[in-house]
C-alpha cells in the first residue's frame, strides 16, 4: 500500500511520536550505561586502589633497589606490600622541619600525601612524605618531589645514605615526555644511576642540590650530565630537585643533629 | 485465479540458515586482513598507529582492546540496528564504543596496572578510532549480528597486525630490542651497553664486529610509523593486481 513514510511532510502525529521515541530511547540507553560502568567502578575500586598503592611502593623503592636483598623489579605486588609494612617507616614533614604531630598524623600516611595537591596549597600549609627504609645493612631517607618537564609534570624519589647528605639512588617518572628525549629521565637507567654518590649539601654543610648541565657534568660531586636533545627536561630535573629538597633541608638538618653526622671534612662522614 | 493464491502460500518456508563459518563470513574475517585492511587500503586509524608503536608490547595490547572494541561494538550495535531512532544513530553509536572503552580501561587497570599506566592515554584514542566508528556505520548498521560480529573482529585483526609489524620495525631499529616492557621480560638485542646480546660497545669478541652500529633515533619519534605506513602502503598496492588504483 502507499508508503506514508517516504512522503516529505510527516504528519504532526508522527513526529511527536517520533521524538517521543527518541527520547525514551536515549533515556532507556543513558540508564542502562550509567548502570553498568557505575556498578563496574565501584566493584572494581578496591582493586584500582591496591594496584596504585603497590605502584607508588614500588617507585618508592626502587630508589634504593642496588641495595635490598633482592631488587624490586623480581618481588611480586605482596611481597612488595611485606617488605614495605615491615621494613618502612613513614613520616610526614612540614615544611618548618617538624614532622606532623601525633594528632594530626593520626590516620595520614605519608605514601598518601599528593604531592600534586600539596603543590596547590600555599607554602607554609604545605606536607610532605618521608620515608626511612631499613636495607638490613643500613637505613636509607627518602624524599619526594616534583616538577614541571616539557609537556607535563615529572616526579620523583631521591633516596639518602645515613650522612643526610650523600644521595644512594634516585627515580624519576613522568606524565608525558617524549619517548627518546624527556622519557630518558624514567627508561634510561644509565641516566638515575648518575645520582649515586652526589652530595646535595657541601662539606660545610649548605645546601647544593644536584645540578643537570647539559654539555657534560663539570663538577664531579654536584653535578651529571644532562640528557642530549631533552634540555627542557632536564633543566626541570635541576629546578625539581633544587626547589624540592630544598623544603626538606631543615627536616634534613635536624636529623643530622639527632644522628650525630658532622657534615665538613674530605671523607664528610663521622658518626660520633 | 487469484493471482499469488498457492496451495503452498501458508506453509512457510524456513529461509535456509546461513552457515556460521561459511565462505561469507570466513571472507568478513580475511578480508581486512589483506585485501581491505582498514589502515593501509581504507586508510583509517592511523593516528594510534603512529604513538602506539614504539614499542611492540603497547602495540599488542592495544590491538587485542581494539579487536574486543571493534568486535562488540559491532555485535551491540547491530543487535540494536532496528530500535536506534535514525537521528541520533551516530550518537547512538558513540555511546556504545565510549561504554566498552571505558569497560577496557577500567578492567586494564584492575589486571595489568603497568600496561594501564603506559597506555591510558591510547586506550581512551580508541573512542576516536575511525576504524570503529566506520565499521558500525558501514557494515554493523545494515547487517546481522553474526556477521556484524566477524567484521569488527576481522577489521580488528587487520589493525593489530599493522599495528604490530610498525612496532616490529620501529622498536627493533629504535632500540635494538623486542618486547621490551612486556612481562615475560624483553629481548634485548643489539644496543651501547652490556644488558643487550650484541654489545656495540664491546671491544673483543662477536659484539666487537658491530662498533659502527648505532640505534636510528628516528624510530622512536612518531614521524618514522607514517614513513613506514607509507612505505607499506606502496608495497601492498603495487604487488597485489587488485588494488593498483583504487582510490
Amino acid at each position: 500500500m502507499a508508503d506514508q513514510s517516504t512522503s516529505k511532510q510527516t504528519p504532526p502525529a508522527a513526529k511527536r511520536s517520533d521524538n517521543a521515541r527518541v527520547m525514551f530511547f536515549t533515556l532507556a540507553m543513558t540508564t542502562v550505561v550509567a548502570l553498568v560502568l557505575g556498578l563496574l567502578f565501584f566493584g572494581l575500586k578496591p582493586i584500582h586502589e591496591r594496584n596504585q598503592a603497590v605502584a607508588n611502593k614500588r617507585a618508592i623503592l626502587s630508589a634504593v633497589s642496588s641495595y635490598l636483598p633482592t631488587p624490586i623489579s623480581e618481588l611480586d605486588d605482596e611481597q612488595v606490600l611485606d617488605f614495605f609494612d615491615a621494613n618502612v617507616e613513614q613520616y610526614i614533614v612540614k615544611s618548618d622541619g617538624m614532622p606532623l604531630d601525633e594528632a594530626a598524623a593520626a590516620g595520614r600516611l605519608a605514601e598518601e600525601v599528593s604531592l600534586s595537591e600539596e603543590r596547590k596549597k600555599p607554602e607554609d600549609q604545605r606536607v610532605y612524605p618521608f620515608f626511612v627504609v631499613d636495607a638490613g645493612s643500613e637505613k636509607f631517607y627518602i624524599c619526594s618531589i616534583y616538577g614541571a618537564g616539557l609537556w607535563d609534570a615529572i616526579w620523583g624519589n631521591v633516596a639518602l645514605k645515613s650522612d643526610l647528605a650523600t644521595i644512594a639512588g634516585v627515580t624519576f617518572d613522568h606524565a608525558g615526555e617524549t619517548p627518546g628525549l624527556g622519557a630518558e629521565i624514567k627508561d634510561n637507567p644509565k641516566f638515575s644511576e648518575q645520582f649515586a654518590d652526589k652530595r646535595i649539601f657541601d662539606y660545610n654543610g649548605t645546601y647544593t642540590s644536584v645540578l643537570v648541565r647539559k654539555g657534560g657534568a663539570k663538577d664531579p660531586v654536584y653535578e651529571v650530565d644532562g640528557i642530549s636533545g631533552a634540555t627542557v627536561t632536564a633543566n626541570g630535573v635541576s629546578e625539581m630537585l633544587n626547589r624540592g629538597l630544598a623544603f626538606y633541608t631543615p627536616y634534613l638538618k635536624r636529623l643530622q643533629e639527632e644522628n650525630g653526622v658532622v657534615p665538613n671534612g674530605p671523607v664528610g662522614l663521622l658518626i660520633q | 485465479m487469484v493471482e499469488g493464491a498457492n496451495a503452498h502460500s501458508d506453509v512457510s518456508v524456513k529461509p535456509k540458515a546461513e552457515p556460521l563459518f561459511g565462505k561469507k563470513e570466513r571472507q568478513l574475517i580475511y578480508d581486512p586482513l589483506l585485501d581491505n585492511n582498514p589502515i593501509t587500503i581504507q586508510v583509517l586509524g592511523i593516528c594510534s598507529a603512529l604513538a602506539v608503536t614504539s614499542l611492540v608490547w603497547p602495540s599488542i595490547v592495544i590491538s587485542i582492546a581494539v579487536v574486543f572494541v571493534c568486535g562488540a561494538s559491532s555485535l551491540v550495535t547491530s543487535l540494536l540496528r532496528d530500535r536506534i531512532p535514525k537521528s541520533i544513530r551516530l550518537i547512538v553509536q558513540l555511546v556504545i564504543i565510549a561504554t566498552l572503552v571505558t569497560i577496557v580501561s577500567l578492567t586494564l587497570k584492575a589486571v595489568a596496572f603497568t600496561a594501564y599506566q603506559q597506555l591510558s592515554v591510547y586506550i581512551g584514542l580508541i573512542i576516536t578510532n575511525c576504524i570503529v566508528m566506520g565499521r558500525l556505520e558501514a557494515f554493523a548498521m545494515a547487517n546481522k549480528p553474526w556477521r556484524s560480529l566477524l567484521d569488527g573482529i576481522g577489521n580488528g585483526l587487520g589493525y593489530g597486525a599493522i599495528l604490530i609489524m610498525v612496532g616490529v620495525v620501529r622498536e627493533l631499529f629504535g632500540k635494538g630490542s623486542l618486547f621490551a616492557g612486556s612481562p615475560f621480560g624483553g629481548l634485548m638485542l643489539i644496543g651501547p651497553s652490556e644488558d643487550y646480546i650484541i654489545n656495540t660497545t664491546a671491544t673483543a669478541g662477536f659484539g666487537s664486529m658491530f662498533s659502527w652500529y648505532s640505534n636510528n633515533n628516528l624510530m622512536v619519534l612518531p614521524a618514522a610509523a607514517m614513513f613506514i605506513i607509507g612505505i607499506m602502503i606502496w608495497i601492498q598496492r603495487s604487488y597485489n593486481p587488485k588494488l593498483v588504483d583504487i582510490s
